[in-house]
């Protein structure tokens, strides 16, 4: 079984067909590259994958079980986790409390537990601190626990985002974008990250610009174009396909972006 | 009595209209119920009562109370944008772009310090309103239809027209237009979108001026007090009509206006406070986008 | 692009910018300030209001030209004096403080006058209310503006149910916080999905209802006359009387909502509503039942209301309407942004402020609601974290155990490069 299999998938805004019948799965273990010009639904996607944005028609299955019509919320305590291509950290938290948040849908505490702070609830909170402290690490931002999410630099923005997205013990992380505005030694060390969080066993999907990143990165590509599924293959296959060529041509070809 | 009371509510709902607008106005354009917009009314009405003053202690007298009353709502509409320009340059530019909360607790300290500082300014008591209109009126299916209530529906209907003039047939109103449906693509193409927001505080605030001196000629009396019930009815008429709408502005103002004044009429009228935020909460639950508005959908 | 205008350049410059500022405010001032029967038709009003702005330019200008922009260096100074309280009390420890806090709020009262001791009972009124309406507003960033319809809901609860039942204050006190949290849900659950400012207008809307309903209600609230002869509370055989046992029973009151408030904040519920207060869209993707959260927020915050009505029900003896107007409202926001949204000392310390200032200078009592009003605006544009800032840690331990949880991370098996 298919860890991610979405069917048919369809979402329109008005008239605008935002996405058109894509078909798409992901199989446990793999990285997928999401890739397609600006304005080919790739975010919109992921928006109704994670429940953000509910999706016109279509299916998308989760190891089997429907996500369709489930909130967000529901989506993460699922196991589906992801950053967001606008950077949106919590700005008014500390670096350790934006992974903490992370790790809600885990947590159990309730109201009668906050006030009263039993042995169990202590023991939770200093698990979960001792899990975001290690995933802080883990991304490359040990130190900088204490700071305010707004005081990091942009990559680190955005490795953040990944240690949060983690914190909910996903079994598939989707990424929008990670590599956007980073240089190339960043965007080298998250190629090297993401690898990482594949070897811990979780799977990943990421939409991505950087050619270069997302050929050398992924398993699988797929391409989407006007909402479409145009392509989808190895990184060889696609860079070589007419139908690809065809969509980037008029801005930099695939060729361009890669040299 | 029903044809009274309807003539009532749709002169009670063409004043809502012209209130609501300004909140329409500058939701649509930067997002913010702008909580000051009833004490913007509230001046107007003082505005008024302030011109009249001056004009009968400087002796100017005039063939007509009408010229006397064209002098005042001009006064009250140049005094009222200009409030409205300076608040928003003051209490919400600089807050652009920074939380949700922090405009709307800025938009309620402006509206609590107007409302205080025309107490302090002119008197906590209320004041009488100059009487301008000696027409009788005319009878109309047994029921009564006074000069002012006729003076009231009016103006406002003029008013309307000529917003929306302005919104389709001119340069700022297209500039308006584009602001409010995407403000970054608007300053990208060119617009200043700081000018057009300014240009919808002028507009909004001069409209709730007019509405301020209409409402002070209706009642005979004004306080500092009357633009908090009024600012949330109209916000009422606003959202009702779907916000950010400008038709839906005056569709929601006519329909409060009636609504209320068959409810005052027909089952009580010490609640006729209460009808307003009932219908309030109902369209908010039922239907957010109210009568002409479109989905509100969340964006990412 | 044309050449800019006159007044354009003009407006750029520093001092014809201050110059043209003030007078705009002057003529802005001047119809509502003039008066036409006065000696030079009170003139110098507005032209105070324009000194007024001038000197307030001045300063701005003197601040900025030492070094950075003025509003960020005032933040600046603010901050640090916040800091620094802030950093006092994390250098002692903070059981010390605790206690010699508590132990001045129990003796102190002891040797003050009835007037005074009235005073600090209304301090602790409002710090409860503040530290309620601080889970909403401060916490999970709802604008609720009726929020003392709650407070209403407490009072007319102890008002009615003990001139009409006979219930004593111990029994009613957990029923008035039940029925305005439950009042809270109620309102909450069908306005809660909607836009954060349209929640503030129907929060409003909510508090005039329930205002206009208990001043009409005749058979049943005795409207405007109000609530009579409401018994004082009484324990094992001890009448509450005077000022100071009163005092004493809202410092329990307080102190139950701070250790409340303070451990919500502190723990998972209180990182989910700060969550969402700073992204709904991402924290509900992490996994955070929003309108869950926000129904919590709103019935917890609204049981501290309804505790405190039930408290100032039976202090006064006698509510009416008139204690339960939207003002009142406002001031409580008003203590919550001055003080600081989401720090309980900051909402304590705005609490106090609000109260005893306007008490000191009782000769500006005109004046009070103005000053509100405007410094509301002058905090949201200059400091919108308020007087001390909330500080918010990842848990709610010492840093000496952080560390042990640190190391304890180093030798974990899933440690990874």
């Amino acid at each position: 079984m298919p860890l991610l299999e979405i069917r048919k998938l369809s979402l329109s805004f008005g008239g605008l067909r935002a996405i058109d019948m894509i078909d798409l799965t992901v199989e446990a273990d793999e990285i997928v590259g999401l890739i397609g010009p600006n304005g080919a639904g790739k975010t919109t996607l992921f928006n109704c994958v994670t429940g953000i944005v509910p999706p016109t028609s279509g299916e998308i299955l989760y190891r089997g079980e429907s996500l369709t019509g489930l909130r967000p919320d529901q989506v993460a305590a699922k196991g589906v986790s992801r950053t967001f291509q606008n950077i949106r950290l919590f700005r008014e938290m500390t670096v350790l409390e934006n992974v903490m948040v992370g790790g809600h849908c885990r947590m159990r505490a309730g109201v009668a537990g906050a006030i009263f702070r039993p042995k169990a609830v202590i023991k939770e909170e200093e698990g979960l601190a001792a899990k975001a402290l290690e995933l802080l690490r883990f991304v490359g931002l040990e130190q900088k626990e204490d700071l305010w999410a707004r005081q990091l630099p942009y990559g680190d923005q955005r490795r953040l985002e990944i240690a949060r997205a983690m914190a909910g013990d996903p079994s598939l992380l989707l990424l929008d974008e990670p590599a956007c505005g980073m240089n190339p030694q960043e965007t080298n060390a998250l190629m090297e990250l993401i690898h990482l969080i594949r070897k811990r066993g979780i799977t990943v999907l990421l939409i991505e610009h950087q050619m270069k990143m997302v050929m050398g990165i992924s398993d699988r590509l797929v391409v989407l174009d006007h909402g479409i599924k145009i392509a989808e293959g190895t990184p060889e296959a696609v860079r070589a396909d007419p139908a690809v060529i065809g969509a980037y041509l008029g801005k930099e070809s695939i060729g361009a972006q890669t040299g | 009595m029903l044809v009274q009371q309807l003539i009532n509510g749709l002169t009670l709902g063409s004043v809502y209209a012209l209130i609501a607008l300004g909140y329409t106005m500058v939701y649509g354009i930067i997002e913010l119920i702008n909580f000051a917009h009833g004490e913007i009314y509230m001046l107007g009405a003082y505005m008024g009562i302030i011109t009249f003053g001056l004009l009968t202690t400087l002796h100017l007298t005039f063939p007509t109370s009408g010229a006397a009353l064209l002098i005042m709502m001009v006064m009250a509409m140049l005094f009222c944008g200009a409030c409205g320009i300076t608040i928003e340059r003051l209490a919400y530019r600089p807050l652009r772009g920074a939380s949700r909360l922090a405009p709307l607790i800025s938009a309620l300290g402006v509206s609590i310090f107007l409302q205080n500082f025309v107490m302090l300014a002119q008197g906590p008591r209320d004041k009488g309103f100059p009487h301008l209109f000696a027409g009788e009126g005319i009878d109309l299916f047994g029921s009564r239809i006074s000069a002012i209530q006729m003076f009231i529906m009016a103006t406002s209907v003029l008013m309307m027209a000529a917003l929306q003039l302005l919104v389709h047939r001119t340069k700022i109103g297209k500039a308006m237009r584009a602001t409010a449906q995407d403000m970054q693509m608007a300053s990208l193409v060119g617009i200043d979108v700081d000018r057009v927001i300014s240009a919808t505080f002028l507009i909004g605030s001069a409209l709730a001026g007019v509405a301020g001196i209409m409402v002070g000629m209706y009642y005979g009396l004004i306080n500092f007090f009357i633009g908090y019930i009024a600012g949330i009815k109209a916000f009422t008429a606003a959202v009702l009509g779907g916000i950010g709408n400008i038709p839906g502005a005056m569709l929601g103002g006519l329909l409060l206006g009636l609504i209320e004044a068959l409810g005052a009429g027909y089952i009580s009228s010490e609640y006729k406070d209460v009808f307003a935020f009932a219908i309030l909460v109902l369209v908010l639950i039922f239907r957010p986008s109210g009568l002409l508005g479109k989905d509100i959908s969340r964006r990412v | 692009m044309p050449t800019p205008r006159l007044s354009i350049t003009l407006i750029q410059r520093p001092f014809p910018r201050i110059v043209l500022t003030s007078l705009w405010f002057g003529l802005l001032s001047l119809p509502l300030m003039m008066e036409l029967k006065a000696p030079f038709f009170g003139l110098e009003r507005p032209l105070l209001v324009s000194a007024g702005v001038a000197m307030a330019g001045l300063m701005r200008l003197a601040v900025s030209q030492r070094g950075g922009p003025g509003a960020e260096r005032v933040q600046r100074m603010v901050g640090s004096i916040g800091g620094a309280v802030r950093h006092l009390t994390e250098q002692i420890d903070r059981r010390v403080i605790y206690v010699v806090a508590v132990a001045s709020a129990v003796v102190i009262p002891l040797s003050l006058n009835r007037y005074h001791i009235d005073i600090l009972t209304q301090v602790g009124i409002y710090v409860t209310l503040a530290l309620g309406l601080n889970i909403v507003v401060g916490l999970a960033g709802l604008l609720d503006l009726g929020y003392v319809a709650f407070y209403a809901v407490g009072a007319y609860t102890y008002g009615l149910l003990s001139t009409r039942v006979g219930l004593s204050f111990w029994e009613v006190l957990p029923l008035g916080a039940l029925l305005a949290a439950i009042f809270g849900i109620l309102l909450g659950i069908p306005v809660l999905r909607l836009r954060g400012d349209y929640l503030a207008i129907v929060t409003l809307g909510f508090g005039e209802m329930i205002r206009i309903t208990l001043n009409n209600w005749d058979s049943v609230t005795r409207g405007p006359n109000g609530i009579l002869g409401i018994a004082r509370p009484r324990l094992l055989g001890f009448t509450f009387s005077s000022p100071i046992d009163y005092y004493y029973l809202i410092l329990v009151i307080v102190l139950l909502t701070i250790f409340v408030v303070d451990r919500l904040n502190q723990s998972r519920i209180g990182r989910a509503w700060t969550a969402m207060r700073d992204d709904e869209v991402a924290a509900e993707a992490m996994g955070i039942n929003l309108m869950k959260a926000k129904l919590l927020a709103f019935g917890l915050g609204a049981t501290w209301a309804g505790l405190a009505g039930v408290f100032f029900a039976a202090k006064m003896t006698f509510i009416s309407p008139e204690s339960f107007t939207f003002f009142e409202s406002v001031i409580i926001l008003c203590m919550v942004v001055l003080g600081g949204m989401g720090s309980v000392l900051g909402v304590i310390l705005g609490a106090s402020m609000l109260v005893i200032l306007p008490e000191m200078m009782r000769q500006f009592a005109l004046y009070r609601m103005l000053i509100f009003g405007g410094a509301m605006v002058v905090m949201m544009v200059l400091r919108p974290q308020g007087l001390i800032a909330s500080s918010r840690r990842g848990i709610a331990l010492g840093p000496k155990d952080r560390q042990g949880s640190a190391s304890a991370a180093v030798t974990s098996p899933q440690k990874m490069g």
